[in-house]
């Protein structure tokens, strides 16, 4: 188990998707997932042992690192990339649950299980708010943990057993800033093509609504 | 989820691809993306703890080390890959939507179409023609802006291609100014040099293809020019209008649609 099995789903999400959605699975996959799993993962992988405090006085630099990165930031990239991409599930559940129910009546009841309308439009919705909730709630969450998006080289620590204000560096700080405000445009621009995504579907189903009820009026 | 899947979702594009673009396929994963992952990320996995500074001050090792590598190689090589590699996307897109429109038509029952089924359409090739021309040639310069805008950090950053076995640093906490030594700086310098060489190699092959791109496209306009000036009599309306009819339709049945799951 590991990221292919994302990339398989979100794959399998791609059929039922309207084009700016399988714009925003490309540019989830190219520079949010490949990015993490090429770049991101490596910079933070000895960032424990490299945090460096200026004392010889054991477990003052465990208790340091642990106060000011109670979460690592690739674990919350990790997480955020995966409740993000979640929510198109409930859209793959939604046909399936469609096709079994003609499998079941054995007729045919839509016209194209994968056709974006009725119900299925009500959970492809839902689905693109959820997405949206997920980044805003994860950007929020980055800014409440860290202070903002910037990675000192430096922050200053005196919790016990620590016996004074000690100085304590972080490792590699500028590449790892680099890469949380590529994390935080990527999630940016998610956020946009999520909202474009919604607000062309609200305006094609309005318009659709309209016309129906303006043809029937002159009928 | 590694390169691979990149390796699946260009391997779709090379298909539409003039000959040129699929050997700069090649060179990009045998000679770039191939040696990153095998080689190259050896030779910079130890580099933060082999970088030794000439003081026992704590957290000068880590200033130092921040100091002269802002952001390490082989993360500049893994991110330009990426950018390279994603306007291929656009002509995968695109591809795919002019799949879409035929699977349409064909659904609808359109007789024009010459398809016994829907599996022809998916696996037919495109001709690189009309809209897809243009998609194409932009596709290929985007990645030449690409290739040459890292290309420009990577020289700016660390003034030239050259890794030093030694730097001096003097950034605060270090007491003063210390020596810092590089790990397998003449190992480095190497990969460096052939990531470079390579580079430059796809660049030269991106723009020979853009040329011929260019060259294709002006040699088909001489003719239809040339074709007119020769039967001005017999090019009337209805001749022009027959003729782009035709070519919609040879347009149109020669679009195959890529997706990414496939």
């Amino acid at each position: 188990m590991s990221w292919g099995f994302l990339r398989d789903l979100l794959s399998g999400v791609n059929k039922y998707s309207t084009g700016v959605g399988r714009i925003w699975v490309a540019f989830v996959f190219m520079f949010r997932l490949l990015v993490y799993v090429a770049a991101a993962e490596n910079i933070w992988k000895y960032d424990h042992d490299e945090f460096e405090c200026n004392i010889k006085q054991p477990g003052c630099e465990n208790v340091c690192f642990d106060h000011f990165f109670p979460v690592s930031h690739t674990r919350l990239w990790a997480l955020q990339l995966i409740m993000v991409s979640t929510p198109s599930l409930l859209v793959v559940f939604h046909v399936a649950y469609r096709e079994n129910r003609e499998k079941h009546h054995n007729q045919k009841l839509y016209r194209n299980p994968g056709e974006i309308d009725g119900g299925l439009l009500c959970t492809y919705l839902i689905s693109l708010i959820l997405k949206i909730g997920f980044e805003i709630v994860f950007l929020v969450l980055f800014y409440k943990l860290y202070n903002g998006f910037k990675i000192p080289h430096l922050v200053k620590c005196d919790i016990r057993p620590c016996p004074n204000t000690v100085d304590c560096y972080i490792s590699k700080p500028t590449e790892k800033m680099i890469f949380l405000y590529f994390l935080v445009a990527t999630s940016c621009l998610c956020i946009i093509l999520n909202l474009s995504e919604l607000s062309y579907l609200i305006f094609k189903y309005s318009l659709k609504c309209y016309l129906k009820r303006y043809k029937k009026k002159q009928q | 989820m590694d390169w691979g899947a990149l390796h699946t979702i260009l391997g779709g594009v090379n298909k539409h691809s003039t000959s040129i673009g699929k050997i700069w396929l090649t060179v990009l994963f045998i000679f770039r993306i191939m040696i990153l992952v095998v080689a190259a990320e050896r030779v910079w996995g130890d580099e933060q703890d082999d970088f030794v500074c000439n003081t026992l001050q704590p957290g000068c090792r880590n200033v130092c080390y921040d100091h002269f590598f802002p952001i390490s190689h082989i993360r500049l090589w893994a991110l330009q890959m990426i950018f390279v590699s994603t306007p291929a996307l656009l002509v995968a897109m695109h591809v795919a939507y002019r799949r879409h429109e035929k699977k349409r038509q064909f659904r609808k029952g359109n007789q024009k179409c010459e398809y016994k089924d829907i599996e022809e359409i998916r696996s037919q090739r495109f001709r690189i023609e009309g809209s897809l021309w243009w998609t194409y040639t932009s596709s290929i310069f985007f990645r030449l802006i690409f290739e040459a805008v890292f290309m420009y950090a990577f020289y700016f950053m660390y003034d030239g291609f050259r890794m030093p076995r030694l730097m001096k640093c003097s950034a605060w906490p270090c007491p003063n100014t210390v020596d810092c030594f590089v790990s397998r700086p003449t190992e480095k310098t190497v990969f460096t040099i052939f990531m470079i060489a390579v580079s430059s190699i796809c660049i030269m092959l991106n723009v020979a293809e853009l040329c011929y791109l260019l060259a294709k496209f002006f040699l088909r306009r001489s003719k239809k020019a040339g074709n007119s000036k020769q039967h001005p009599n017999h090019e009337n309306k209805e001749e022009t209008k027959q003729n782009e009819m035709n070519e919609l339709i040879s347009d149109s049945c020669q679009n195959t649609v890529i997706g990414f799951s496939s």
